[in-house]
């Protein structure tokens, strides 16, 4: 009844080719806005920031930054964990090397330097496919989590090994350090993470994204019509890991102020990721997001439902937790194989029609 | 985003607050994952001497203790959630048994002025009070156990080292890269080489490590593992025959879950100790009444006597004994985390107080001070005999080197405070 392409007259090209073509659409995403924006900081407290949004909105740029890769570009990569390193090591040395220059800057300028070492790891990708390149990329995340751990220069020669981020800030408000406030830390990571949905959200919707698109679909013939699979596949290698740099770099810097890389960057971390993209949705911007929010909240709230309302002992709810969360995947994966965002695309359809259903 | 908020709005339901405690310790434990072994004695440990507590004594001053449980796996992410899925409620102290969890705490704790007690692991340069005004590791860390081994290894050779070849094998963390710089500087003290061997978390695989000590055969072992990279790498030392008596492992790399799968192989492995074990102390009595004898025991109850679950009691004693500390300088018995941090840094722990809580030669005496956060840092020396399933202390207490530690200690929390900005207290 309300959620119908009828009646909402398009006179330009521009409505045309909208984002949110439909009236309803579009008002539940400046709704969503309003309330990120709006609502969220003003009630945010110390626990809601740490445990459930700023990871949660850390992991969906990283997962934007896979999808662009894996479900756009058709390039699996299992060295997220290891970009994600370079994001926040890049950003940690910067930090400290110029600490007067804005935070900003220097999460974007990580965000850059890892887009390179893409780069560099995506060459192999213009030879080999598939499992073979995940078996490349699988090399670039433990080859870079060793380089961090043995190159003492990365970490400052620290005694033990660990980057510390100190406190810098942005119009006088502290975003990284012990001493920020949770709506600073949520909105500084809201506001990249806007910017970068806004983006490759846009950037699949025009030439570059068809030409990725392109590539996953037949390589061979996208490189016929004219596609040139240099370029592509390596755009996409950079885009991706400059999202991904950028997730790594507010990872270390705002969520968890110190890490290792051994146990932050882990192989654990690539898998985590991509397992938010498959079961988000490959290919989808909005899969993204549910995939992180599934992954990074499901666990929070099973461990508050069954410590903290049941009363259960700890190992016993943190076991029957990791079994209820594989169970949902498993279960998510044969009831829709195409993610949760396929879900959201039935349930669009299933609204155009509703309450009148032919 | 529906699902988002879906998931908020379950989550908004769930998030039930505990009651508000009188005396709320939050017990960031892991019973789960490859530290499983050396967390859940722990944590039995730490909540069975508070049940002890409240069951014989009813609390600490009069007031119960509630000590809340959270699982972290050991994973530096899900310890900053349960850090702050706690602190809202009154916490006095933390103690997370986990140097990464440490390390990302040390700054949150200094803002939210909570102390936090790593007896035996954590940040070694928190020893300096006049840096670290919120975190105490007394009695004994990392810098002091290395020392202590090389005590023991000079005496053994008639105080010199020169030409003999250490091997460190170390957890590849924070955790095990800590000891590194005291035996760099060890070793150009007393002339011995020290040879790094890394093993990547959690050390299910070690064949290339003690595949590389075989080669080098280094004249010594050290070892900086947790969990089940102990028990793997004893496995190892005795699949390539090193002498097991030459092999010695820091205070948590010595627990009966460590030597027990290698069986009579592990015969002769050392380890450091800070504190005695066994069921040999007047406390287990009263344990037995209260505390397993009524079915009050925390986890299975199986772990009673054994090395980390008296290590886990330990640390809980030296925070009751702060707390009642405390009480005693502030007059009332519902102290504040505040006030928690002042009775932390006037404990003294007399060798008449610990007979008196019915734990008599257990561990060190030691006094803290505004400066001295670390304690005298003494360790003894335990072997394991396989046939009788038991560690012998086999040295009194061992003191640290404070010659080379006390500058090293000074070096780093003075590149701590210029990170952070942090001026000198205590002066």
């Amino acid at each position: 009844m309300f959620y119908r392409e009828a009646g909402d007259f398009k006179t330009r090209y521009v409505d045309d080719s909208q984002t949110f073509p439909i009236r309803f659409d579009r008002w539940r995403y400046y709704a969503v806005l309003a309330v990120a924006f709006g609502i969220v900081p003003f009630l945010i407290n110390d626990y809601w920031a740490n445990a459930v949004f700023v990871p949660f909105l850390i992991y969906s740029i990283a997962a934007i930054g896979l999808n662009i890769l894996t479900g756009y570009c058709g390039q699996v990569s299992l060295g997220t964990g290891g970009f994600m390193a370079v994001g926040a090591y890049a950003c940690y040395k910067l930090m400290t090397a110029f600490p007067e220059v804005s935070i900003l800057i220097h999460v974007l300028l990580a965000g850059g330097v890892t887009a390179l070492v893409g780069v560099l790891f995506g060459l192999p990708s213009l030879r080999i496919k598939g499992f073979y390149l995940a078996v490349a990329t699988l090399a670039a995340q433990f080859f870079l989590v060793w380089l961090f751990n043995k190159v003492p220069w990365f970490y400052n020669y620290s005694a033990s090994g660990q980057i510390n981020a100190p406190e810098r800030t942005i119009f006088g408000q502290a975003v990284t350090g012990a001493a920020t406030t949770p709506a600073a830390k949520y909105l500084f990571c809201l506001v990249i993470l806007f910017a970068l949905a806004w983006l490759a959200r846009n950037l699949t919707r025009g030439t570059i994204g068809r030409k990725w698109m392109a590539i996953r679909d037949m390589d061979i013939a996208a490189e016929i019509i004219g596609v040139n699979p240099l370029t592509t596949k390596l755009s996409a290698f950079a885009v991706s890991s400059f999202f991904i740099g950028v997730a790594g770099a507010l990872f270390f810097a705002v969520y968890l102020g110190a890490a290792e890389v051994g146990e932050a960057f882990g192989i654990q971390k690539s898998f985590l990721v991509l397992f938010m993209v498959i079961i988000g949705g490959l290919g989808s911007i909005f899969g993204s997001f549910a995939g992180a929010a599934f992954l990074v909240l499901m666990p929070v709230l099973l461990k508050n439902l069954l410590v903290g309302t049941l009363g259960w002992p700890t190992d016993l709810a943190a076991h029957i937790e990791l079994m209820i969360v594989g169970g949902l995947i498993v279960l998510f994966l044969i009831v829709e194989p195409h993610g949760l965002a396929q879900l959201w695309r039935l349930a669009k359809e299933k609204l155009r029609l509703w309450p009148f259903p032919h | 985003m529906k699902t988002r908020l879906t998931a908020l709005a379950a989550l908004a339901l769930t998030c039930a607050t505990p009651a508000l405690a009188d005396l709320n310790i939050p017990n960031l434990s892991y019973r789960t994952g490859p530290f499983a072994a050396g967390g859940i004695p722990y944590a039995d440990g730490f909540n069975d001497y508070f049940t002890l507590l409240n069951e014989r004594d009813g609390g600490i001053g009069g007031e119960k203790v509630v000590v809340t449980e959270c699982e972290t796996a050991y994973n530096t992410e899900k310890g900053v959630e349960c850090y702050e899925a706690t602190k809202g409620n009154g916490a006095l102290v933390y103690n997370p048994l986990s140097t990464g969890i440490t390390y990302q705490l040390i700054p949150k704790v200094s803002v939210d002025k909570i102390p936090l007690y790593t007896p035996g692991y954590g940040r070694t340069s928190a020893a300096n009070g006049k840096i670290f005004e919120w975190v105490f590791n007394y009695p004994a860390n990392y810098w002091d156990g290395a020392s202590d081994i090389v005590g023991y290894l000079l005496g053994e050779n008639g105080g010199d080292l020169s030409g003999k070849k250490i091997a460190l094998v170390y957890h590849n963390s924070a955790y095990g890269k800590e000891p590194i710089p005291t035996l760099t500087a060890l070793a150009a003290k007393h002339g011995f080489t020290l040879i790094e061997v890394p093993v990547d978390s959690p050390g299910q695989e070690q064949k290339s490590q003690w595949l590389q000590i075989r080669r080098d055969k280094p004249d010594y072992v050290l070892m900086w593992g947790w969990g089940v990279m102990n028990a793997v790498a004893i496995q190892e030392a005795a699949n390539i025959n090193y002498p097991m008596e030459n092999f010695i492992g820091v205070w948590w790399s010595g627990s009966e879950n460590d030597v027990l799968p290698a069986g009579d192989a592990a015969n002769g492995y050392k380890s450091l100790a800070m504190h005695g074990s066994g069921m040999d102390y007047p406390v287990y009595a009263d344990l037995e009444k209260f505390v397993v004898g009524a079915g009050k025991a925390s986890g299975a109850g199986d772990q009673v006597g054994t090395v980390l679950y008296s290590r886990g009691m330990y640390a809980a004693m030296v925070i009751s004994e702060a707390i009642r500390k405390t009480q005693e300088m502030t007059g009332h018995a519902a102290i504040t985390a505040v006030e928690l941090r002042d009775g932390f840094e006037a404990l003294e722990i007399t060798e008449a107080r610990m007979a008196e809580l019915g734990l008599p030669n257990f561990g060190q005496p030691f006094a803290a001070s505004c400066t001295d956060h670390g304690g005298p840092g003494q360790a003894m020396i335990q072997q394991w005999d396989a046939s009788a399933k038991k560690w012998n202390l086999i040295t009194p207490f061992i003191a640290p080197d404070e010659e080379v530690i006390q500058p090293l200690v000074d070096a780093d929390s003075a590149a701590f405070a210029a990170e952070n900005n942090i001026a000198e207290r205590c002066n």
